[in-house]
């Protein structure tokens, strides 16, 4: 019936072009105007027909992460998290048929808008599950903001203002931000190691200044004091001119660095010569940098660090929820990344509030919504909430590099902060006032 | 003379077909084939363009062209009001953009000032080497350019009560822009000026002797371009919602490189066919071949355009035509590469 009634479309165009080619060339009929058009019309008119292909049986949930540029790894990490957790759920939600749309990002702000734009408006995804990394997080809840329909739901993007300043109403975020990564490890290095005056070096972008400012929180309340910040610009080679401007009467050097950067920074901090012990943010002693065979390897026992998750919980549901990864991706990582975590709770949220609306779409999501925003998840890591922001409120897990018996260095926990919120349990007025994390905000010298 | 006329009103009846295509355009697709294929084009498509015209016209490849965008799209970042207001907003806005032109022409003259001083792939890496100083300015500025981050949730303005956000008025506020900007183009190529760079083009000794200053010439030839490419600056911010480091780095530069050179360089209209093939593959390869491999399609379809044309797609297109007119007048078709 379709094709029939492309046909019937294209033959009146043949005429109607062949009749203005005759008028204007007076002689030739441009066959060639005439097949550009008919392909041009039958693509057109299977554009649309795909688009409006969407079955009410299904729900079309839509994965961003990062396959290109430098978090592959992360995104790899990302869409096994989203596969095991439909996995689980058997693809169904609600009811209905789960349909999962990939798409890529390579870190970038433009490319995630991009990519996001074409899962909610060529892909028609209801849920968009995503990005990856701080400065998309912050151009997709914009983006979000024009698209009251749809729901977004981030993965593991932690930039503190994507949820405290403006934030969309469509906009979830099931782990704690970058901030809240750091809580509990201020007050520990300051009782249990007796640090009063550190200097930090960290990442020169908003993921950076919103680490340093989740140590400072607690670390300064506490009466220490930070001497000297340096920010690095990402992907620093040259660390030299950095280590050189780390004060001598320091008691410790807090290091916001991740990657090639981590482990250049501690490859030559270790040949300065440099005798400061050293304090962890959350990217610093990942998995990548702990199975590093450098000389730098022999001064990471001990370094303390904190994040929303860490491969020492000894609880058995986390050591089940690694099993099964182990289990159902034998190549990849040792053990599941934060990354994995942070799409993987996501997920399981979405699942979960659309079973509470018996996979209920309609009226713009609004019940979806409501119900998403009240979730309690059990996750392997402790329970999450959400609070008005749509905000994670979820344990935090203060570590300290260990060496297992058979040698693995592994992130021990010595401290859980259970429900720490967006304000660090802070009265939520002064904590929005001190303003958005900066290279000057906070400040105590 | 009946010929030249009989030729003129096939060219405006070819426009004025081409025109009507373009408006129905976006009430025939959905929205998303109006603003992440139409729009989005366009606004490649327009910094592609300020490349092609220096190549076509002037013999001269830049680099640099990204860049100049990104000075006007900063410049209009910086006076417009966004997600963290550091107070330098102006309050109207046609100023922000007025300052933001002028910034991208004045880079335009300034970079081209440097660069032809050289020429060829000397041209090539001092415009690169332009482009690499200011992504790693900005990337390291905090004060005035926010760093790595950028800028974030920059104000889209209305005019007359409708927001520049919206998908028609996107679409319509870069076809504008293109076709303005393209006719530009092929207007200053029939002026004294444009004559002169052609000729400046295949024989700067010749035109020296004649009197015309070279360098002058081309230093203005590269203003031209620079306020092409603040237009697409301007349009792509606005586009983007906001702009960082990464919006000109190596990527995006040669991105523009891609698609003026997919295109083909030889004529202004090859930016516009380069950016739409450009959007088309960055969009859809991933549901062609999956997610894992869709750079390798992407790469593949370029190094075919390349190899089986030098001129880009449309040069493609002109040769397939030349052949066919050939076999339908039952000559013999010769080869050509």
């Amino acid at each position: 019936m379709k094709e029939r009634m492309i046909n019937m479309k294209d033959v009146n165009l043949k005429k109607t072009l062949l009749v203005i080619a005759a008028k204007i060339n007076g002689k030739r009929i441009n066959m060639k105007a005439v097949n550009l058009k008919k392909t041009l019309l039958i693509i057109t008119a299977t554009v649309t027909l795909a688009s409006h292909a969407v079955a009410q049986t299904s729900v079309r949930i839509g994965g961003l992460a990062t396959l290109d540029g430098p978090f592959v790894v992360l995104g790899q990490e990302a869409f096994r998290a989203m596969e095991l957790a439909f996995e689980e759920a058997n693809y169904m939600a609600g009811g209905k048929k789960i349909e999962w749309i990939k798409e890529s990002s390579d870190g970038r702000p433009d490319i995630a808008l991009a990519k996001a734009r074409k899962l909610i408006e060529q892909d028609k995804v209801d849920v968009l599950i995503g990005p990856m990394s701080g400065g998309e997080g912050l151009s997709i809840k914009e983006y979000a903001k024009s698209v009251p329909a749809k729901t977004f739901v981030n993965g593991f993007s932690a930039a503190q203002e994507t949820t405290l300043v403006s934030p969309s109403p469509n906009f979830f975020r099931f782990s704690p931000d970058g901030a809240q990564w750091q809580a509990g490890l201020g007050s520990y290095v300051y009782d249990a190691k007796g640090y009063r005056n550190v200097a930090v070096v960290s990442g020169d972008y908003s993921f950076g200044y919103t680490q340093v400012l989740g140590f400072m929180t607690e670390f300064c309340a506490k009466g220490g004091k930070v001497r000297e910040k340096i920010w690095a610009p990402n992907g620093t080679k040259d660390f030299s001119s950095a280590i050189a401007r780390i004060p001598d009467k320091v008691d410790a050097v807090y290091v916001m660095l991740g990657g090639a950067d981590a482990v250049n920074f501690l490859t030559q901090y270790d040949q300065s010569g440099a005798k400061a012990p050293l304090i962890g943010g959350s990217n610093l002693l990942d998995q990548t940098v702990l199975s590093g065979k450098g000389p730098f390897r022999n001064r990471l026992v001990g370094i303390p660090s904190a994040h929303m998750v860490a491969d020492g919980i000894e609880d058995a549901k986390y050591q089940n929820y690694v099993a099964k990864y182990k289990k159902r991706f034998p190549d990849a990582l040792s053990a599941p990344s934060a990354p994995f975590f942070g799409y993987y709770i996501a997920t399981k949220a979405v699942i979960e509030a659309m079973g509470q609306v018996a996979g209920d779409l309609g009226g713009d999501q609004a019940k979806f919504r409501s119900a998403l925003a009240k979730v309690k998840l059990d996750t392997p890591a402790g329970s999450v909430s959400l609070d008005e922001n749509r905000q994670s409120i979820a344990n935090n897990y203060v570590t300290e590099v260990a060496q297992r018996a058979d040698g693995v260095l592994y992130n021990k926990v010595v401290k859980v902060v259970p429900a720490v919120n967006q304000t660090l349990n802070q009265p939520r007025d002064a904590f929005v006032a001190r303003g958005v994390p900066s290279r000057d905000n906070p400040s105590c010298p | 003379m009946a010929e030249e006329r009989h030729v003129i009103t096939t060219q405006w009846a070819r426009r004025s077909l081409a025109a009507l295509a373009l408006l129905a355009y976006p009430h025939l697709v959905p929205e998303f084939w109006v603003v992440s294929i139409g729009a989005h084009a366009f606004v490649l498509g327009i910094i592609a363009l300020s490349m092609t015209f220096l190549a076509a016209y002037g013999g001269m490849i830049s680099l640099a062209q990204m860049a100049t965008a990104g000075v006007a799209g900063y410049t209009l970042a910086i006076f417009s009001a966004h997600a963290a207001n550091t107070g330098a907003s102006l309050p109207d806005w046609p100023w922000a953009v007025l300052a933001a032109l002028c910034a991208g022409t004045a880079a335009g003259l300034l970079i081209g000032a440097i660069a032809v001083r050289s020429r060829g792939i000397y041209m090539l890496m001092s415009t690169l080497a332009i482009s690499m100083i200011l992504f790693y300015f900005t990337q390291q500025n905090t004060e005035v350019f926010h760093g790595f981050d950028g800028f974030r949730g920059v104000t889209i303005p209305s005019v007359a009560g409708e927001s520049l956000r919206g998908p028609l008025a996107t679409y319509h506020l870069c076809l504008a822009a293109g076709v303005a900007l393209y006719a530009l183009v092929g207007y200053l190529a029939k002026t004294p000026f444009g004559l002169a760079i052609q000729g400046i083009r295949d024989d700067p000794q010749r035109m020296a002797s004649l009197g015309y200053c070279v360098a002058l010439h081309q230093v203005m030839a590269f203003g031209v371009a620079g306020f092409i490419a603040a237009v697409g600056g301007v349009l792509s911010l606005w586009y983007n919602g906001g702009i960082s480091p990464g919006s000109i780095g190596i990527t995006a530069t040669v991105n523009i490189l891609i698609v003026a050179v997919i295109g083909g360089l030889g004529h202004p209209r090859g930016a516009f066919v380069g950016a739409v093939a450009f959007v088309l593959l960055q969009n859809f390869a991933v549901d062609l071949v999956g997610s894992d491999r869709f750079n390798t399609l992407i790469g593949f379809v370029f190094l075919f355009i390349v190899m089986a044309s030098p001129d880009g797609v449309t040069g493609l297109w002109q040769r397939l035509r030349h052949r066919s007119a050939k076999v339908k007048a039952g000559g013999i078709v010769t080869q050509r590469l």
